[in-house]
Formats: C-alpha cells, sequence, structure tokens
C-alpha cells in the first residue's frame, strides 16, 4: 500500500509539472498575475508529492520489502541499515528518483525564496522548471519505474553491488546530483531571461548564487567520487578520466567559468549573453552526463545501467533542451544589450581569460570523451582516448590558468595597471620560487617539472594569502587597523582566496603523488618485512573474519618508523560478498601528516606467502583537502550579505544597488 | 548476454586490483620502468578504460608479459607498441596516434584556444575604436582657452 502511494504520487508530480510549465508561461503571455501566481504553490506540492514518493521508497528498502522488483534487486534482509537506506539511490530507478527529487526541491526554493524576484521574471523561470520536472518525471514513470511488484515476493533480495556499499559512495551521489541539478536553475534563469527578451538586474543578482551553490555541492560530489575510487577500487589511484568521471568534471569546469563570468555580469553589467550562454552550456553538460551515465552508452567502471531504451529516452530529453535552449539564445540573443565597456587589462579581462581557457580546456575533456563515439559511429572502428591523451592536453590548458589565478583578484576593475600587480606579487612570486629551490635540493628523487609544480601550487596559496593581506592592509598600516580591516573583509574576498588557495592545495597533493609517489609489489611470509619510503611495514599473518553479508580474509601489518619504532597497524583484506559471490578488496592505509601508507593484498602464492602492493602516497590527502577548502571558500563566498539567498532585507538591497551605482 | 557481459565486466574491474606480479618484475631496472611506462599506456582490451598496468585481468597479464618479452629481446619502445598495435589494433592505446582520422581530437584545443583568444582580441580592438578617443588637437586647445578665460 505504501508503495502503491508513492507511485501514486510521483503519477500525480508528473501532472503537476505540467501544471507547473503550461499555466504560469500562459499567465506571462496573456499578462495575467492570477495564472502566473499558479507556479508558486504547484512547485511546492510537486516537491511535497516527490518527497512523498521517495519516502515511500525509503520504506520499502528499511522493510527489505522484496515483493518490490528495485528492493529484490538491489538489497538483502543482511545489508547494514545505513546501506538499506543508501541503496535507494544505489541503483539506477532509485538514483533517478532521487534526481528528480532534488529538482523539484530547487522548485520550490525558487518559489519560497523568489518573493522579490519581478513577477513574470518568477513565472517563466518556474515554467521552464516544470517543463525539466515533467521530462526526467515522464522518463521515470515510463522507462524506470522503481516501484514495479514481483508476483510471488522471493525471499530473499540480491543484495547491493558490493563496492557500492561504502560510506562515500552513499553520500558521492546526493552531492553530485545537488551539483548537476543545482545548474538547472541557472539554466531556467537563462532560458526565462531569453523568453522575455531581456536581462534585468535581479537576474544578474539571483544566478550567481544558485551557481555558488551548485558549484560548491558539485565540488564536494567529485571530490568524494575520487576518495571512493581510491581507497574501494584497490589500486590506489584517485582520477582515471574515465568518461563518467569526465561526465560530473565537465559541468565543473563550465561551471567555474560560469562562476566568474557571473561576477563580472553582477559587478559591472559586462558579458551578459556569454554568462546566459554558459548558463546553458553549463546545464547541457550535466544533462549529457546524466545521459552519458545513465544510458549505458559509454561501458564504464561506474556502468550500472544498461538498457538502450532509456538512453534513447534521456536523448530525447537532451536534444530538447539543449537544442530548444540554443536555438532560443540564437533567435534571441541579438535583441539583448551589451553591458560596461572593459580595457582588456583589468579584472573583468583576467576573468575573461579563465572563461577561455576552462571553456577551451572543457571543449578538450568533452571531445576527448566523446571522440571514441564518434569514430565508432562514423567509421565502425573502436579507439581509445585515456589517460595518457587528457594528461598532454589538459595540463598544458590549466597550467598558464593557474599562473595567471593570482593576479585576477589584484586586478583594478575597468582598467588596471598589470605592472603594479606584478610588483605586488613579488613576495608572493619570491616565495614560491624559494619553495621550487628548496624542493629540488632537499626533495629525494624530484625532478625539475615536479620542483616546478610544487612551486606553481606554492605560488597559488601565496598568491591567494598575499590578495588577503593586501586588501586588509597589513604591512601598509598598524597591526590594529590591519586586523579590523581584515575582519571587516566582505565574506565574498575570504571566499575567493579560500577557494584559490584550495586550488593551490589540491595542486600540492597531484604534483607530490603522481611525481613522488614510491611502489613496491612483493611476495611477503608472515613474519617478513619490508621497507618503504623511510618505513618498514612487517606482515604479520592472514585471519579469516565474518562481517554481517560477507566474509573476509584480514591481512594484518604494521609498520615501524626509521627509528624502529612502531607506528601503528594495518589491515588490509580482501572480501567475498556472499550474496552475489562477488570479491572486492579492502585496502589498509595509515595515514601520516597528509601523507599515506597504501597496503593492497593480493593472492596467496604456493609457499605460504601472499603477493603485497604497497604505495608511499606523499601528501595524497591534500588533493581532497583542497577540494574542501575550495566548498569552504564557495560557501562563504554565499554567506556574503550582498549575496545572501533569502528574504529581502532593507540592508541587503542597499549593498546590492551599490556596484550598480558604481558601474553607472 | 547483455547482462553477463556487464557482471563479467564488473568481475573483472572489481575483482582484487594487484596489477602487476612480483613474478612479472624484471630484474634490470630501466627495462622494468620502461615496461611499467608503456603499460600505462595500453588498455586493458576486457577491461572498463583501465590500462594493462592497472588491471587484474587475465588477458592484461598476458600483455604485460608480451611488452617485457619484448623489451628483453632488444626492441625498442616504438617497436613494441607497433607490434601490440598490429595484434590488437588501434584500441589498445589509450592515446590515440596523431593520424587524419584523429585529427579533430588533437587539433581541437589548440584551435578553440586560438579562435576563442583571436575572437576576444577583435572585440576588444572594435571596443576600444567605438570608444571615444582622445581629444583632438583642436579640442585640446579651445580646453586650453576655455579654462584660462576666468584669469
Amino acid at each position: 500500500m505504501i508503495v502503491e502511494t508513492g507511485h501514486f504520487a510521483l503519477v500525480l508530480a508528473f501532472a503537476l509539472s505540467l501544471v507547473q510549465f503550461a499555466v504560469p508561461l500562459a499567465g506571462t503571455r496573456l499578462g495575467d498575475q492570477r495564472l502566473m501566481a499558479v507556479a508558486g504553490p504547484v512547485a511546492v506540492a510537486g516537491f511535497a508529492l516527490t518527497a512523498l514518493s521517495f519516502a515511500a521508497l525509503t520504506a520499502a528498502y528499511v522493510q527489505s520489502d522484496f515483493s518490490v522488483a528495485n528492493v529484490w534487486e538491489n538489497s538483502h534482509s543482511l545489508k547494514p541499515m545505513l546501506y538499506k537506506v543508501t541503496g535507494v539511490w544505489g541503483n539506477h530507478e532509485g538514483s533517478m528518483l532521487l534526481w528528480v527529487l532534488i529538482l523539484a526541491f530547487f522548485g520550490a526554493l525558487v518559489a519560497w525564496f523568489g518573493a522579490n524576484l519581478p513577477a513574470t521574471l518568477r513565472a517563466n523561470v518556474l515554467s521552464v522548471q516544470g517543463l525539466i520536472g515533467a521530462a526526467f518525471f515522464l522518463f521515470v514513470l515510463a522507462t524506470s519505474n522503481p516501484f514495479a511488484r514481483i508476483d510471488p515476493a522471493p525471499m530473499e533480495g540480491r543484495d547491493l553491488n558490493p563496492i557500492l556499499q561504502d560510506i562515500g559512495l552513499a553520500i558521492h551521489p546526493p552531492l553530485l546530483y545537488l551539483g548537476y541539478v543545482g545548474f538547472s536553475i541557472c539554466f531556467s534563469f537563462a532560458v526565462a531571461a531569453l523568453i522575455e527578451g531581456r536581462i534585468d538586474a535581479a537576474w544578474a543578482r539571483w544566478v550567481r548564487p544558485w551557481t555558488l551553490a551548485a558549484w560548491v555541492f558539485l565540488t564536494g560530489g567529485i571530490a568524494m567520487g575520487s576518495y571512493w575510487a581510491y581507497y574501494e577500487l584497490g589500486w590506489g589511484g584517485w582520477w582515471f578520466w574515465d568518461p563518467v568521471e569526465n561526465a560530473s568534471f565537465l559541468p565543473w569546469l563550465s561551471g567555474t567559468a560560469l562562476l566568474h563570468s557571473a561576477i563580472v555580469m553582477e559587478k559591472r553589467s559586462a558579458l551578459k549573453i556569454w554568462t546566459l550562454l554558459l548558463a546553458i552550456l553549463t546545464f547541457s553538460l550535466s544533462l549529457l552526463g546524466t545521459f552519458l551515465v545513465r544510458s549505458g552508452v559509454l561501458t564504464s567502471v561506474h556502468a550500472f545501467a544498461t538498457d538502450p531504451s532509456r538512453g534513447l529516452f534521456i536523448l530525447m530529453i537532451l536534444i530538447l533542451f539543449i537544442g530548444g535552449s540554443l536555438a532560443l539564445f540564437a533567435l534571441r540573443a541579438s535583441s539583448l544589450t551589451q553591458g560596461g565597456l572593459f580595457h582588456p587589462v583589468s579584472r573583468e579581462g583576467a576573468l575573461v581569460l579563465n572563461n577561455l581557457f576552462l571553456t577551451t580546456a572543457t571543449a578538450t575533456v568533452l571531445i576527448g570523451t566523446l571522440y571514441p563515439l564518434l569514430i565508432e559511429a562514423v567509421t565502425g572502428e573502436k579507439i581509445s582516448v585515456g589517460a595518457p591523451f587528457f594528461n598532454l592536453t589538459f595540463i598544458p590548458l590549466v597550467m598558464p590558468l593557474l599562473l595567471a589565478v593570482p593576479f585576477g583578484p589584484l586586478m583594478a576593475w575597468k582598467r588596471g595597471d598589470l605592472y603594479a600587480v606584478a610588483q605586488r606579487l613579488f613576495a608572493a612570486f619570491g616565495g614560491a620560487l624559494l619553495v621550487v629551490l628548496l624542493s629540488f635540493f632537499f626533495v629525494d628523487g624530484i625532478g625539475v617539472l615536479a620542483a616546478f609544480g610544487i612551486g606553481v601550487a606554492a605560488w597559488l596559496m601565496l598568491g591567494a594569502v598575499t590578495d588577503l593581506a593586501l586588501k586588509s592592509g597589513i604591512g601598509s598600516v598598524g597591526a590594529a587597523v590591519a586586523w579590523r580591516r581584515f575582519v571587516g573583509l566582505p565574506r565574498s574576498v575570504f571566499g575567493t582566496a579560500l577557494a584559490h588557495f584550495g586550488l593551490g592545495v589540491t595542486t600540492l597533493g597531484i604534483v607530490a603523488v603522481t611525481t613522488l609517489e614510491v611502489e613496491r609489489i612483493v611476495t611477503m611470509r608472515p613474519g617478513e618485512t619490508m621497507p618503504i619510503a623511510g618505513y618498514t611495514l612487517r606482515f604479520e599473518g592472514i585471519q579469516p573474519f565474518q562481517g554481517p553479508n560477507f566474509t573476509e580474509e584480514q591481512g594484518r601489518f604494521v609498520y615501524f618508523d626509521a627509528a624502529g619504532r612502531e607506528r601503528g597497524a594495518i589491515m588490509s583484506s580482501k572480501r567475498l560478498y556472499t550474496a552475489r559471490q562477488m570479491p572486492t578488496t579492502e585496502a589498509g592505509i595509515a595515514t601520516r601528516g597528509f601523507s599515506q601508507l597504501y597496503v593492497a593484498l593480493g593472492d596467496p602464492t604456493s609457499d605460504g606467502g601472499v603477493v603485497v602492493r604497497v604505495w608511499w602516497k606523499p601528501l595524497v590527502l591534500l588533493i581532497w583537502l583542497g577540494g574542501v577548502v575550495m566548498m569552504a571558500g564557495g560557501t562563504m563566498s554565499l554567506l556574503d550579505r550582498r549575496l545572501r539567498v533569502g528574504a529581502p532585507s532593507a540592508r541587503r538591497s542597499k549593498d546590492v544597488l551599490k556596484p550598480q551605482v558604481a558601474a553607472e | 548476454m547483455r547482462r553477463l557481459a556487464a557482471i563479467l565486466l564488473l568481475l573483472a574491474v572489481a575483482s582484487p586490483a594487484l596489477a602487476v606480479k612480483p613474478s612479472e618484475v624484471l630484474d634490470d631496472p630501466a627495462l622494468e620502468a620502461r615496461a611499467r611506462n608503456l603499460s600505462a599506456g595500453l588498455r586493458c582490451m576486457v577491461c572498463q578504460n583501465q590500462s594493462i598496468d592497472d588491471s587484474d585481468a587475465e588477458l592484461a597479464r598476458d600483455l604485460r608479459v608480451l611488452v617485457r618479452e619484448r623489451l628483453v629481446a632488444g626492441e625498442t619502445d616504438e617497436q613494441v607498441i607497433d607490434y601490440v598495435v598490429s595484434r590488437y589494433g588501434e584500441f589498445v592505446l589509450l592515446q590515440p596516434r596523431f593520424s587524419a582520422r584523429n585529427a579533430l581530437l588533437w587539433a581541437t584545443p589548440v584551435l578553440l584556444l586560438v579562435a576563442g583568444g583571436s575572437v576576444i582580441a577583435l572585440h576588444a580592438a572594435r571596443r576600444r575604436r567605438a570608444a571615444p578617443a582622445g581629444l583632438s588637437a583642436e579640442e585640446e586647445r579651445r580646453l586650453r582657452d576655455i579654462l584660462k578665460e576666468p584669469d
């Protein structure tokens, strides 16, 4: 009964999304306030119904109701409760239900907080959201119904794919979807502006916080997915340039570009048309990502959905939204007015440069991801485009961008002075140079390129610190005044500095782990030791262990530091999930500062030993910590009074007006 | 069949990923480094986007051994790659070759950067022309006159 209620609620939500699309749109055409006002309540009701539907599926999972096909295929009565709940979105149908839930949630947010938007803009935005919702509700109902029953009901479920029974993968999809779907708001705003044929001040004010929020979630989702792959797939890689990873990285890259061009638009009302196009492209890439992952058109690590009928359906959605919005853009863009003028050497100019490189990087990853499909479709031949291609093209593209980052925030608006900015960055440059020299002479086994890479990371971090120091006047005014100024800096300034600092942290982690990693592959018998990166690892032996829904062989290791002191134990195991008879590796990881000792267990040998692969991963944690710092930066920027998404206040609207007055 | 293939693929991915085994490692560290380097660029044919260096699949092991045998026999990196491609096709290369067919792939980043850069440069130049130029000599003279008048 609960399950049928959930199904019925989903059908109702679909019907409401059609109302949400058609009625407000008609209202704006006819100039009827009553029709336009329908949008808000309908969006909220649609969200409530979708939430009810999602709750019903969750209930079926919690109760292990195997009469529901989806639960039977992806759950097991012995599975820990946490994974019963997260298993709801650990499969195609459930994850699409989560997708529409988040979409409906964002629609409701616009309805709740959009009271200060012009009525027609609000109606148009919600109408576009309604259309996106309708397409995906229909997709779920027609091709991916999570509520289908089986009769007679099986006694036991088939369990969730073991590699998905992990806390990292429990959080990864919701974060990723919050990012993907968050960009739908920017998209809806862009399309609404095109429908209206004008971009007003409210538009710019609204798009940036939404972009920021979506970007923060997407950053978190990608970092989480990367960390999961690192410890769960068992060969210590943290980024594979896998098509599915690229699918999430593409909207991140263009979303980052959008974030920066939206600043120009908000502050200087320039780059309007470009920002609009980026908003459309970013959500289009999110849709493309959904298509690539959900259709199974690419067979890759993550592909757990293979059904061509679904692929075709999403492809139709893709064509409708991308084609439709771009056609609208082509028709209407020329009627939009271009805003403020600026000199090429200026903050605006720096942000344009940022957009040029980020867009090119996006296009490079996109073509690399789609090229094998293209070649296969045209010539029938199969080729591979893998990590070596992306490393060779992507890294040279982002290098100049990374080098330019510290200049951006120090440039003045409208017309900047490159020479003066370079002078101010002199200390940061000197510091980075020192780091290059120190690491070149004092780090074992480092090459020129690696030292340079570490220098780039230091440059980014010192650049961010310099930005904050200069803006609070450290060095030029007294300490007390500088402190007051520092505390009084707008939160968005902190946000920028934090995000750029985080970029440096991630860069440092990437450079260190790719160039200084140490790897040993050996056969070890119990009691034997092996040296690695100044530590000594001793193999203690293997013991069987019985988990709730798996059995495992636990390998126990102890490691010692250079002075011979015992530093701790590392458990590395091979698991067999009994329901699916599927083996997984559970790598043993010991963290030393930001570095990790990573131990993976292999097959036993005939002479009583076991093959062990051990890595020393220097500063590897910084890769993801940098992501966390970037998220903190984004959140900080989001909390800026000027941008706060919430009820309007006199204070806030005054602050919002300021930049426009300055721009006049 | 499709489902079976999917399960097999998943198994290949999820099975204990301990790629290179101690028995495979060559005695000569320089040769072994070259082998590892080559392996990282060769695709495991039965896996999903994994190099033979990362994969635990039987076929990947065979290919790793093959690469090492060829290297020990004294072949250059290029000869080994050519041999592997002649046996398995270009699909095995994770980095596609520079060929006419792959021109679009390799050229896109460069073309886009150049095209984008040119558009921005042109735009900036046009803006500068459209922006009011400085005062002409005549205007400068008149301005001086006006400013002098009160004296």
